[in-house]
């Protein structure tokens, strides 16, 4: 039986594609299989975080209404064995997903894989909601500023209302908080939330914090997970994320400012 | 230097105003959480009423559903003015 993460967040543009796409590479590095899909029909893009856009001929939508197997629709990685991704649809129908077909590709799935993560859009229409529903586990990925955190506690509101573990009370969905493009010195000048605050106003569990950094930009612009690139702060931070996912007790990373000393200002270095 | 700390100081933190302003609108939303949905318009029309009798505005008028063991209660306080 797999364990279902869905990655979300309520505002746009906060990280989760990144992130979603980061954490199946680091889940899937420590050798667990893992299949990451993108729910964002009509606006696919997790294929191009994976870069694997040039190799996408089936998709989500076309497994759920029978016109490829799921063996066909995914796509194995270039990179990691073990790791697989289902793209989406790039159709302008908003009723392509069922929640009978979703729950039909995720029970599948299920017999195969350890992981599955699901990509969700932004929002809480629709494909948010079937991105939520069937999982059991959530990674809210929250930027410090006001807009996203409040749209992550309306998201928190969802997952304890509108999945299947809360209407069929069950345990319920664990979540987990990931804050991201962190950034310390401005914290430090007190012109940014610091993460105890959004904690606290969140009150939920803190899974990770990625610092802003350099790294994620050129990361998606080579296709390239950002977990690969173990020299940089956002890289090791995914790595941290996903070693908490997995239950080990990992010390936190990249939240404090450290000032530049003059070597480092004149030779550069530290921060990548 | 002095100068420059001294400067600093005398602007509110952006941070602590954002954490003040987040804390009230979350703890808003949550206090709507699990309510059904017709809460809303409900609490629209119950004022819309009220209000061909009473000029009272929007923050005069508290509705809240509080569930107990076996039945929900809704609880409806409308503050009115002196001249009624």
């Amino acid at each position: 039986m797999a364990k279902i993460i869905v990655v979300t967040s309520g505002k746009g543009g906060v990280g989760k594609t990144t992130s979603a796409a980061a954490i199946a590479t680091g889940l899937a590095l420590r050798g667990n299989k893992t299949v990451v899909i993108d729910f964002d029909v009509g606006l696919r893009n997790l294929d191009l975080i994976m870069g694997c856009e040039r190799r996408v001929v089936y998709d989500l939508v076309n497994v759920i209404q029978g016109e490829a197997g799921l063996n066909q629709a995914m796509i194995r990685d270039k990179r990691v064995d073990n790791l697989y991704i289902l793209p989406a649809s790039q159709t302008r129908d908003k009723d392509a997903l069922t929640s009978e077909g979703v729950e039909k590709v995720l029970d599948d799935l299920s017999r195969d894989f350890d992981y599955i993560i699901c990509d969700s859009p932004a929002g809480i229409e629709r494909g948010a909601q079937l991105a939520m529903y069937y999982a059991d586990e959530a990674v809210v990925v929250t930027n410090p500023e006001v807009s996203s955190v409040r749209d992550s506690d309306r998201i928190l509101g969802l997952l304890s209302a509108k999945t299947r573990r809360a209407e069929q009370k069950r345990d319920p969905v664990k979540e987990h908080l990931l804050i991201t493009r962190y950034h310390p010195e401005r914290v430090t000048y007190g012109d940014m939330l610091n993460l105890e605050d959004i904690r606290e106003i969140l009150s939920i569990n803190l899974i990770g914090l990625i610092p802003e950094s350099e790294a994620v930009l050129r990361a998606s612009n080579q296709g390239v997970p950002v977990t690969h690139d173990q020299k940089s702060d956002a890289g090791q931070a995914y790595t941290d994320t996903v070693s908490r996912l997995l239950g080990e007790d990992v010390p936190l990373r990249f939240h404090e400012f450290q000032k530049k000393g003059l070597l480092s200002r004149v030779f550069g270095g530290g921060r990548r | 230097m002095k100068l420059l700390e001294f400067l600093k100081r005398e602007r509110k933190q952006s941070a602590s105003v954002a954490k003040e302003r987040l804390q009230i609108i979350v703890a808003h939303q949550r206090s709507q959480r699990g309510q059904p949905d017709y809460m809303p318009m409900l609490e629209k029309e119950l004022l819309e009423v009220i209000r061909r009798y009473v000029n009272v505005d929007q923050e005069a008028i508290n509705i809240s559903l509080d569930r107990e063991d076996d039945c929900s209660v809704l609880e409806l306080n409308v503050t009115l003015p002196h001249s009624g």
